[in-house]
Formats: C-alpha cells, sequence, structure tokens
C-alpha cells in the first residue's frame, strides 16, 4: 500500500497521472509534461513535495553533531540561512543529499529526499549523542515548491509579505491558523520558493497558489527541470558507492571543518586522483529522449552509461548525465550515447546544460 | 474519445485503413492521450517484411518509450516523413496526419481477426 500525500484528492480531481514514487502516489503530470516544464520557465508551477522528509534536531550540541554528519560547514549558517548538503557513509559515497535550514540557535530543519527518510533516520539515530534531540516530523509537514520567474508574486500575494531577495533562506510564514516556513530553494533553477507546513493547511495553501497564478506540475517536468540545469537525483545520479567529488558537488564539502563521516575516504579519492565524474552529456544529432542505462561509447569503446537523461525541452535536443573515466569527463569530449542499438553523437558540456544570464 | 467508424482496431490500440492492398497505421486517439506528450517517433525501416503483431515501430514521450505493432502481416511501403519533424502529429492528428506507416498486406484475411469499432469502443471503456 503506497502513501498519500494531503493533497491527493486535489491531484485526482485536476486529472492528474498518478504514479508510484518512492512509495508515495504522486502526479507524473496534469495537463502534460510539456506544457508543464514552459509554465515554470515563463510563468509559476507548483509541485507537491510532501512527500519529502523533514526532520528536526535541536539542542545545545546539535551543530557540532551536524558537522559531523554532513559534509557541508553547518557552524557557517546564521539563523534564517540554507544550504545544500550531502550524508555520507564511511566510504564517503552518497547517502542522501538534503537542505540544511537553520531555524534558531541550536535549531535546525532537515529537508531529505522521500525514498530516504527511513535510512537517513536510522543513519541518524544510530549516530545518536548527548545534547542533541532529532525528531523525524515528516508525516506531520507537507510541502510545496512554486517555482518559476512570477513565483514571488504569488508568494506576496498569498501571504501578504515579501518573500527574501536571497536564494537559501528560511524564514517563518503563517496560512490560515498553521505556522510553517518559507523557504528560498528549489530544484528548477528558478526563482521561487517552497512552503513547508502542517498537513491541515496544505489544501488551502495549494487552492490559494492555484489561485494566485502558480500551474499545477507533477514529478514529470520536475525531472526535466532539474536535468536541464545539471542538478542530481539521488537514486538515479547519486549512489552509495559514488562521492559527492566524483558527483561535482565538491563545493559542497568543506574539508577545512574539521571530521565529518566520510571525509578520510574523499581526502584519500581526492588525493589519488578522481576514477571518474558525473558529466553532462549533450546530444549533438537528432535523437530519441536520452534515458537511464543507455550505453555511453567513447574511442570506440564502452565506457560508461547514462544515470538520467532527457528530451529537453527548453533546448531541444538529448541531455544526459553520465559517470565517465576522469581523463574522458572533460568539456569537448566527443562521445556517443546508444539507443536500441544505434549511437547518437553527443559531447561533454559544463553543467548547466540551460545557461541562464 | 474518437473512434472512427471506418477503421480497424488491434488490441494494442494501433488502426488500419486499407485500400488496394495497402494498409495505412497510426496509433488511437485513446492511445496518444495515454502516452502524452510525443516527442520521437522511429518508424519502421522501408522494404522490410514483418508478421502480425510484431515490434515494427517506436514511439516516444517524454516519459517513456512504447512500441508500435504492425497489426497485419506485410511489407512496409511507405512511412510519414512529416512525423521526423513534428511527431506531435500523433497526438493532434492520430487518425489522419499522424499515420505512421504503410504496409502492403500479405494475408488480407488477417483483417477479420482485428477489432471493428464497437468492439474497441469497449475494450478502453473496460
Amino acid at each position: 500500500m503506497s502513501s498519500r500525500t494531503a493533497l491527493y484528492d486535489r491531484h485526482v480531481a485536476l486529472g492528474g497521472r498518478m504514479v508510484d514514487f518512492a512509495g508515495w502516489e504522486m502526479p507524473v503530470q496534469y495537463t502534460g509534461i510539456l506544457d508543464e516544464h514552459r509554465a515554470v520557465r515563463e510563468a509559476a508551477g507548483m509541485f507537491d513535495i510532501s512527500h519529502m522528509g523533514e526532520f528536526f534536531v535541536s539542542g545545545a550540541a546539535s551543530t557540532a553533531w551536524l558537522d559531523g554528519l554532513l559534509t557541508n560547514h553547518v557552524a557557517k549558517l546564521a539563523v534564517g540561512e540554507a544550504q545544500y548538503t550531502l550524508l555520507l557513509n564511511e566510504r564517503g559515497g552518497v547517502i542522501d543529499d538534503l537542505i540544511v535550514y537553520r531555524l534558531g540557535d541550536g535549531e535546525y530543519l532537515l529537508v531529505v529526499n522521500a525514498a530516504k527518510i527511513a535510512e537517513d533516520a536510522a543513519w541518524l539515530r544510530a549516530h545518536a549523542v548527548e545534547g542533541v534531540t532529532f525528531i523525524d516530523r515528516s508525516g506531520e509537514f507537507s510541502a510545496i515548491a512554486v517555482q518559476g520567474p512570477v513565483a514571488r508574486g504569488i508568494f506576496q500575494t498569498v501571504f501578504e509579505e515579501a518573500l527574501s531577495a536571497e536564494h537559501n533562506r528560511v524564514a517563518e510564514i503563517r496560512f490560515g491558523n498553521e505556522e510553517g516556513f518559507a523557504v528560498t530553494t528549489g530544484y528548477t533553477g528558478e526563482d521561487g520558493f517552497e512552503a513547508v507546513i502542517p498537513n491541515a493547511a496544505a489544501g488551502a495553501l495549494w487552492d490559494a497558489l492555484a489561485a494566485a497564478g502558480a500551474k499545477p506540475c507533477g514529478l514529470g517536468a520536475r525531472d526535466t527541470l532539474r536535468l536541464e540545469m545539471g542538478y542530481p537525483l539521488n537514486g538515479s545520479d547519486l549512489a552509495p558507492d559514488r562521492t559527492p567529488l566524483e558527483a561535482g558537488l565538491g563545493f559542497f564539502v568543506d574539508f577545512t571543518k574539521g571530521e565529518f563521516i566520510g571525509r578520510s575516504a574523499l581526502a584519500a579519492q581526492k588525493e589519488a586522483g578522481l576514477p571518474a565524474r558525473l558529466a553532462a552529456l549533450a546530444v549533438t544529432e537528432k535523437s530519441p529522449p536520452m534515458r537511464s542505462h543507455y550505453p555511453v561509447w567513447a574511442n570506440g569503446g564502452l565506457v560508461s552509461e547514462t544515470c538520467s537523461g532527457a528530451l529537453s525541452p527548453t533546448l531541444g535536443h538529448g541531455i544526459a548525465m553520465a559517470y565517465l573515466p576522469a581523463a574522458l569527463a572533460k568539456p569537448g569530449q566527443a562521445v556517443e550515447i546508444e539507443v536500441r542499438g544505434r549511437r547518437y553523437k553527443a559531447s561533454v558540456v559544463k553543467k548547466p546544460f540551460l545557461k541562464r544570464d | 474519445m474518437n473512434v472512427p467508424d471506418d477503421l480497424k482496431y488491434a488490441e494494442s490500440h494501433e488502426w488500419i485503413r486499407v485500400n488496394d492492398g495497402i494498409g495505412t497505421v497510426g496509433i488511437t486517439d485513446h492511445a496518444q492521450a495515454e502516452l502524452t506528450d510525443i516527442v520521437f517517433v522511429e518508424p519502421p525501416k522501408l522494404g522490410v517484411t514483418f508478421a502480425a503483431k510484431n515490434a515494427v515501430a517506436v514511439v516516444e514521450s517524454v516519459k517513456a518509450a512504447s512500441d508500435i505493432y504492425t497489426p497485419v502481416s506485410g511489407e512496409i511501403v511507405e512511412v510519414n516523413p512529416a512525423l521526423d519533424s513534428d511527431p506531435a502529429l500523433l497526438n493532434t492528428d492520430p487518425f489522419a496526419a499522424g499515420w505512421i506507416f504503410k504496409i502492403k498486406l500479405s494475408d488480407p484475411a488477417e483483417l477479420d481477426s482485428l477489432k471493428t469499432p464497437d468492439a474497441y469502443r469497449a475494450q478502453i471503456a473496460g
């Protein structure tokens, strides 16, 4: 039996095509992925992301505890700031990628991937220390991401206050009688926010956002939007046997902050040289949509397989990501991606695929 | 859903219209609605002979690739050149401009085993 978010009835009423995603019945699309993708790039779309997990961490020792578990530097966050970070195993492999929000002194919100809630929570509990309280409140909270060039105006209309001008900020919000958080983060490359609110307020907030002009969008568009930006998806592009350095996420690993789980493995890998890197591949001829697990060829040999792929709705050509041997993972490197026995020409490009001004 | 009365249908959601021993084949309105935004069509190879119910072409939406089966046996004699630049014709005009291929029937009796419009309507209603 899969789970349903507080917005399930609305998805069905809107004609959402429901699919299983990480044990949740989620809409893959309503009117169409291309239409929804365009709405986010040109105006504003909203996504039910209630399936994602919300963890709360508090206590005097919580900053040091999180800094011992996460790759980015939690102690650098001022109250109201957020950062993208990774939770690693001892081998430096990725358990999950997440965002940590500093809500107050020694008080944090972690938003984690739906498929990893149980695993992340078990890992954090296994590393529990005195002076830190960890609570998984995923079941109590819903979340709606509103993304697009006009998302900011929608926030103003619905919450009657201005959204932070800066990215990676978190602020308390009130909607009806419920209190939650507005965060200026997202997974599309567009301006916007994510509202994390108690389940009781989710339906009314969804309706208010729709009335203010946010178009309901499904997981299909969420995937093409994130892929155009080269953002990794855990489970496809991130894995327990791949480090954040290989994934090109070294920016989010702070070696200067002291010890954290996975640090020594990452330091050793950095010293020895990376065996592979997650490369962005742009198809340079007319092709079918790229998808995961397509063979990747270079210099006449089979070198890898794609971990994510799409036909970029904005760019109009195939895009994919694949771990390539480090020597091949350089912009300009020619590769071929095989689809049903035919190879299509592609080239390694710098992320993101979709260049913004 | 539109199910034109002058066509025969396969359970796998293709339609066929036969004139002078040549069958024109496409996918139904129901199929295009299920597949959603079609962004790529890989047509069958010209001159190749296929048996009925074999996968001969691939239609891809943003989200998934789907095989297209020939409802009858025969030789591929034409493919729709317009789909190369405009695969969305399968969504916008599935029974006319969005046809996929033409096949020279080797056994016209196979048409009798295909579904009538009413039988196909019953299938997609169920």
